[in-house]
């Protein structure tokens, strides 16, 4: 009996970790976040598995549960895309392979969005796009933390330019709650590659990787037979990516609940410094109506001082 | 030359033997000739309006297609190649730089294959590495800076599948473009001028307006890829390439393409200067169109675009 590294379900009492072969008691499995104690590789987790490590019991409140995908392109294949997506439903009891929502983080209110790999390898099609995309969007309308876990194969072939094209929508919409000074902490777990990479996780202020992560762009066996030789060992691995600079901290899946919240607090004061410095005024000049004042003098100054410069150009144009 | 295009060459060939026999002759062949080139015409016509899109495949990786250098060089005058992403090195996989099109300064941008294989080593077939798409960022940047629109030419069958482009943060390079490409606060003008394969076609392609030629394909995998996935047999890419709808008029019809150029009968490699010449006046239509908004108004239109597109299913629609 061995516990599969992409699936993480051990069957049994005991099994055998599929990454360093040691025998873990399944108790003690579920016990500690789904990490193999003999060699701390961090198997996956399930959208609700996830949402439990990050946010304080009984927070969370779903957007969007019930959106589901269409079937844009009448998609054929080996197996019908509309089989596919009947499946991962019948599998995993989601509608899809994000859950997007709002809850709390040791009493911090944050918005939040957590994949699931088992629907269809956790691949991005039109509703993962677009349910990614409200989340970010509804971030930036309340001003609250954003936080989304990536767990993802890549883009969704069976959506064909459409899942591509929620590579851009997601992005956009990243760049307009920077705008805002909203935080975004995005955390990579295992596996995050292919486009989806390149989008939503790799954007963020923050990126947290869970240790042996497998994380990168183009997949290991498409670098292996385009260069016809083999791979480094650890490559790809979220060791690798913060050795090489694209990540900013590998921690346990125990220790990043304490640590989002320990970021968001320091955001959150530099914030509030921030905002009292455009109130500034208000605080050296008491009373609403010398405020005012102020401003009009202000304002008359330079009403002047245009004034001034166009009869200097006059004067200087010798009209 | 291409399967479907033998007979044709081959009806050509006769015509211009018949003609060059005529010259000297005392028979009179005109006969034979108004004959042979209205079956030619008929022919071609037949050929050419049935296209699979694996014939459309192959017609945009025919060796002689114009390429970005040639479209630059047909299309506008003074260009002046800059080089480097100011961080890393130079990447021959994209050239760029500000040019004229007609009165008008603007910014070229875009993949460039290779026609000998000397050029095609040199700048990896046109798969570009994290340099090259930040060397186009610096460029849309400097673009960006002194108010000239931005025209990028995709052509890639992805990003370079390397160890060193994934040290340096492949994934990073083209979030970071579809980000910034989202806010830049020039016109884009996206032309997909043969191959766009997954993201790293899409880190040149957000845009105000995307453009595509008629023989050129657009995927979120290639048709080989997509095969391999499907029936673990890249021989049927193009049953992938029917399934993955990846044509300019099969994506123009789902609203992700805004216009397609059409290529005089036979496609771009054996017309190329024709094609330029429609290519041509497509952008600078485009440019007046996206022009006339003032940029506020621009990157309202430009964000409504991405944002939208996106096919799914919800119970109750909001509103
Ligand atoms: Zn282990």
């Amino acid at each position: 009996m061995s516990i599969d590294t992409k699936k993480g379900i051990p069957e049994g009492i005991w099994s055998k970790c599929a990454a360093c072969g040691e025998v873990i008691f399944q108790k003690e499995f579920f016990a500690g976040y789904k990490v193999c104690p003999g060699c701390s590789f961090h198997y996956p987790l399930s959208a609700h598995e996830r949402l439990d490590t990050l946010l304080d019991m009984g927070t969370f409140r779903e957007l969007d549960a019930d959106m589901t995908s269409a079937d844009p392109l009448a998609f054929v294949g080996n197996k019908a895309y509309k089989e596919s997506l009947e499946a991962s439903m019948a599998n995993t009891g989601l509608k899809e392979a994000v859950m997007t929502g709002y809850g709390k983080v040791n009493a911090r209110t944050v918005v939040i969005a957590v994949m699931d790999f088992r629907f269809i390898g956790g691949s991005m099609g039109s509703v993962v796009g677009e349910k990614i995309t409200r989340a970010i969007e509804y971030a930036a309308k309340k001003h609250a933390p954003l936080i989304i876990v990536a767990a993802s194969g890549g883009a969704r072939m069976q959506e064909g330019m459409f899942s591509l094209a929620q590579m851009a929508k997601t992005s956009a919409a990243l760049a307009k709650l920077a705008d805002k000074h909203v935080p975004y902490i995005s955390i990579m777990t295992h596996p995050t590659t292919g486009g989806v990479t390149a989008s939503f996780p790799a954007l963020a202020d923050i990126i947290i990787a869970e240790p042996g992560a497998l994380i990168g762009f183009t997949g290991a066996r498409v670098i292996e037979d385009t260069l016809k030789e083999k791979l480094p060992a650890g490559f790809q691995t979220a060791e690798f990516m913060l050795e090489h600079g694209m990540v900013d901290m590998v921690i346990e899946r125990k220790d990043i609940k304490g640590e989002i919240a320990a970021l968001l607090d320091m955001f959150q004061m530099g914030a509030a410094g921030r905002q009292q410095e455009t109130l500034s005024v208000g605080d050296i000049v008491p009373g609403a109506d010398v405020a005012r004042k102020m401003q009009k003098t202000v304002q008359t100054g330079v009403k002047k001082s245009a004034k001034n410069i166009k009869t200097q150009v006059k004067r200087l144009q010798g009209k | 030359m291409l399967d479907f295009e033998k007979h044709i060459i081959e009806m050509e060939k006769r015509l211009d033997e018949l003609k060059r026999l005529s010259v000297g002759s005392k028979e009179d062949l005109s006969l034979e000739i108004d004959e042979l080139e209205r079956q030619l015409t008929e022919h071609k016509t037949k050929v050419y309006s049935q296209l699979t899109p694996w014939q459309r495949v192959q017609i945009a990786r025919h060796p002689d297609r114009p390429q970005t250098r040639d479209f630059i060089e047909m299309i506008f005058h003074d260009f002046i190649e800059l080089h480097g992403d100011r961080l890393y090195g130079d990447d021959a996989a994209i050239v760029g730089g500000p040019a004229f099109l007609d009165g008008r300064a603007v910014m070229v941008i875009g993949q460039h294959k290779g026609h000998t294989t000397r050029e095609r080593i040199s700048c990896n077939f046109g798969s570009p590495h994290p340099e090259g798409y930040r060397k186009a960022l610096r460029l849309m940047k400097l673009a960006e800076k002194f108010n000239l629109p931005v025209i990028t030419f995709i052509d890639t069958q992805g990003a370079y599948p390397g160890v060193g482009a994934e040290e340096r943060g492949q994934a990073w390079a083209i979030a970071d473009n579809l980000m910034r490409m989202s806010q830049l606060r020039v016109p884009i003008v996206a032309v997909n001028i043969a191959e766009g394969g997954s993201g790293g076609a899409l880190a040149l392609g957000v845009a105000d307006r995307l453009l595509m030629l008629e023989n050129a394909w657009y995927s979120v995998i290639s048709p080989e890829g997509c095969a391999s996935i499907l029936y673990k047999d890249a021989a049927k890419a193009p049953e992938a390439a029917d399934s993955l709808k990846m044509t300019a008029e099969a994506l123009h019809n789902n609203g992700i393409v805004d216009e397609i150029v059409p290529e005089p009968v036979g496609g771009a490699h054996r017309a190329p200067n024709a094609t330029a010449e429609n290519l041509h006046k497509s952008l600078n239509r485009a440019l007046d169109e996206i022009s006339a908004a003032p940029v506020a108004k621009m990157l309202d239109l430009r964000y409504a675009k991405l944002r939208a597109i996106g096919a799914f299913e919800e119970p109750q629609p909001k509103g």
